[in-house]
């Protein structure tokens, strides 16, 4: 059989050898611990303690902000410090909670207790997901108890779990397909029991025959769930990409998946949503890979969210002599940081830590009109006229060139011969846009 | 060809000019728009840089508007004092105290003092820059990002970036006003040319934060406040701001500021 993919796309060196054998080592946090009341896409979370409070470990310290917002959990046992604005990974400033972890780690009541999954109701395992804090933890961190309750639930086909993990360097999605395949079937099947016309597709690029063996070993003998194994290409994970590439259907900015009756889900969302659901334990951890030729010792964790990136890099050896960039994510996607003393955000999966040489900074030259960002972008834009647009920074001319449709995957910067800082002119446009529709709102 | 035939050419183009001629001439007598001579007069007087500072399309619609009455004789900034005393006359009315206004560029934030947290890969526009997290290479996020948005927009020559922060020529300055919509910090702003003092510092961070992103910045520590007599300088937020209207000029205030940052022009 062909394998599953997208139109357009690019084949960079995925690098993922450096951390790819590394299993997932538990890491603990310091003294203090900073959560942003901004971690996800919607209205920030409104703070429910006081400084000088006392914090459990799975204890909620602020609350959805809105429709589409999401519940923030404290990762250990302490004291708030304070609520004041603190350094986050995308270079602003955000208004955060800071405990200090007193290092027992108390839970609160009830952290853990084992539900059974066959015995709980739909709007049970939603609440679940709901109280947990739950957010797509892939990247984009929109609020997943929003995903799972779409308009109209029968008409939701395909649950689909990423496990492209398209992005180069990056191993956390990997390692936990290999080390933990029955949470995630089983969270999955929590998922699927609220959609009763549904079916889970686990989707993974063939570049990770392991991963495939061990999911689809887990998922033996699940009738609703398929393994489907997908064309190794970047941006093959994007959201749009692998609904094409799973179902055939095609989707634009104005759509969301389940316009065309999918949900699609990280794999870590997929395994935080079991724990939630069958183990009473939100969201207060996530698998962070910290890579790069620029990282000592490059590893796979479990890291606690709220703690610095700082820490981390300490943790695998600290960062080589030479390193001329850090970046929050892959290379294609992540946010370039201007320091290390940022903390771990529901979204953040790596730390990636270039040097000289695989950070290599190139002049720009003029445009020479090859066509390249055209053939290679997935969403069939034509990057070289939106480019011209932003250079110029007319938003009219970018709309009107559907720049809104791109989802700054990077492909076209990739290929550019000329080194045009394609994406992240778009980025630019992008943020300038929204910000003015936002106003307009 | 024959010689008959070029002479007869140019008979029949002549007298086809001259027929077009004389129609064209009752035609625009005839069907004249009338215009007021007050809105002619005016708008000779005006400099015709069509800038739109005025606040009217052009300097056709600000004439029209002048001898409308709906605008002020001195309301063209680039003309200032002497094109409004010409178009007072023609309307019959005191021009009145026109006050010469400058564009001040509020950052004094150049290589030298201001410190950068990364370097910058993007589009080379200061708009651009401002709709990212973080604003620029510089540390301090208020401050100007250097790429020159400003001196796009300026049609006189007047604002250029020098060594990392756009700065104002008082010369050429028309006091037009599109730097002061173009820069998305906010930073450009008017001031009377004669204002003798100036607080080249916007950032609202607080005291450490701007020391660690920037030498030329105003930490808030209030003493230029204290120190004012005529009650000219007060805090906005965590920057110090002069009203010109009040201020009479003594230096007390540039004298004690800790971090010289208020400037005598």
């Amino acid at each position: 059989m062909k394998l599953a993919t997208f139109r357009g796309g690019v084949h960079p060196d995925d690098g993922k050898s450096l951390a790819k054998d590394c299993p997932i080592q538990v890491l603990l946090p310091g003294n203090e611990l900073v959560f942003p009341l901004s971690q996800h896409i919607g209205a920030p979370a409104v703070p429910v303690v006081k400084k000088k409070d006392t914090v459990l470990m799975g204890q909620r310290i602020a609350e959805a902000g809105g429709f589409v917002s999401a519940n923030i959990v404290s990762s250990v046992s302490g004291v708030v410090k304070n609520i004041e604005p603190r350094l986050t990974v995308s270079g602003v400033k955000v208004n955060s909670i800071i405990i200090e972890n007193d290092g027992n780690y108390t839970p609160v009541e009830g952290l853990g207790a084992k539900r059974d999954l066959d015995s709980m109701s739909k709007q049970e395992i939603l609440t679940a997901v709901k109280d947990a804090g739950i957010v797509g933890l892939g990247g984009a961190g929109f609020p997943t108890h929003v995903k799972l309750s779409p308009k109209d639930p029968d008409a939701i086909d395909y649950i689909i779990v990423n496990g492209a993990e398209c992005e180069p360097y990056l191993t956390a999605d990997y390692r936990l397909m290999i080390e933990q395949p029955e949470k995630l079937v089983g969270g999955l099947k929590a998922m699927l029991k609220l959609f009763d016309n549904a079916k889970g597709v686990i989707a993974i690029e063939n570049n990770k025959p392991d991963a495939i063996a061990s999911v689809q070993k887990a998922a033996a003998g699940e009738e609703r769930i398929e393994v489907r194994p997908l064309k190794t290409k970047y941006p093959q994970g994007a959201e749009r990409n692998l609904i094409f590439a799973v179902t055939g259907r095609k989707i634009n900015s104005t759509k969301l998946p389940a316009d065309a009756g999918c949900i699609v889900d990280n794999v870590d969302t997929v395994v935080s949503t079991y724990m939630a659901v069958a183990e009473s334990t939100p969201l207060m951890r996530r698998i962070f890979t910290a890579t790069g030729e620029g990282i000592e010792k490059p590893a796979n964790y479990e890291v606690k969210i709220g703690m610095s990136f700082a820490e981390i890099a300490e943790a695998s050896g600290g960062l080589k002599e030479g390193t001329t960039k850090i970046i929050a994510g892959g290379p294609m996607m992540g946010m370039a940081m201007s320091s290390l003393d940022v903390p771990v955000g529901k979204t953040n999966s790596a730390l990636l830590a270039l040097l000289k040489d695989e950070a290599a900074e190139y002049e720009e030259t003029a445009c020479i009109n090859c066509g390249r960002c055209v053939d290679v972008c997935p969403s069939r834009l034509v990057p070289k006229m939106m480019m011209d647009a932003a250079e110029r920074f007319d938003k009219e001319s970018f709309i009107a060139l559907n720049g809104m449709e791109c989802y700054e995957c990077g492909s076209c910067t990739y290929a550019c011969p000329a080194k045009r800082p394609l994406t992240q002119g778009f980025k630019q446009m992008r943020q300038a846009v929204m910000a003015d529709r936002r106003k307009k709102k | 060809m024959s010689i008959t035939g070029i002479i007869f050419t140019i008979i029949v183009v002549g007298m086809v000019g001259l027929v077009v001629g004389f129609l064209l001439v009752t035609a625009s007598e005839k069907f004249k728009v009338e215009v007021d001579e007050k809105v002619t007069a005016v708008r000779e007087q005006l400099p015709g840089n069509n800038c739109g500072a005025c606040g009217f399309p052009g300097c056709d619609g600000m004439a029209a508007a002048i001898a409308s009455g709906q605008a002020p004789v001195n309301g063209c900034p680039v003309g200032g004092a002497p094109v409004a005393e010409k178009i007072g006359k023609i309307m019959g009315v005191e021009a009145g105290e026109t006050v010469k206004m400058v564009a001040y560029v509020r950052c004094s934030g150049d290589c030298q003092h201001a410190k950068d947290k990364s370097e910058y890969y993007g589009i080379k526009d200061c708009r651009a820059a401002a709709a990212i997290p973080g604003k620029g290479a510089k540390a301090c996020t208020y401050g100007c990002m250097g790429f020159g948005t400003c001196v796009k927009e300026c049609q006189f020559d007047a604002i250029h970036v020098i060594n990392g922060v756009a700065v104002v020529d008082r010369t050429k300055c028309k006091a037009c006003g599109k730097c002061v919509a173009a820069c998305p910090n906010g930073l450009i702003e008017m001031i009377p040319d004669k204002a003798h003092y100036v607080v080249s510092c916007r950032s609202q961070d607080k005291g450490k934060a701007v020391k660690d992103a920037c030498s030329a910045g105003c930490i808030g520590c209030t003493a230029c406040t204290r120190v004012c007599e005529s009650d000219a300088i007060h805090m906005n937020g965590n920057v110090a701001e002069i009203d010109q209207t009040k201020c009479t000029g003594c230096g007390k205030c540039a004298e004690k500021c800790p971090v010289k940052i208020i400037h005598a022009r």
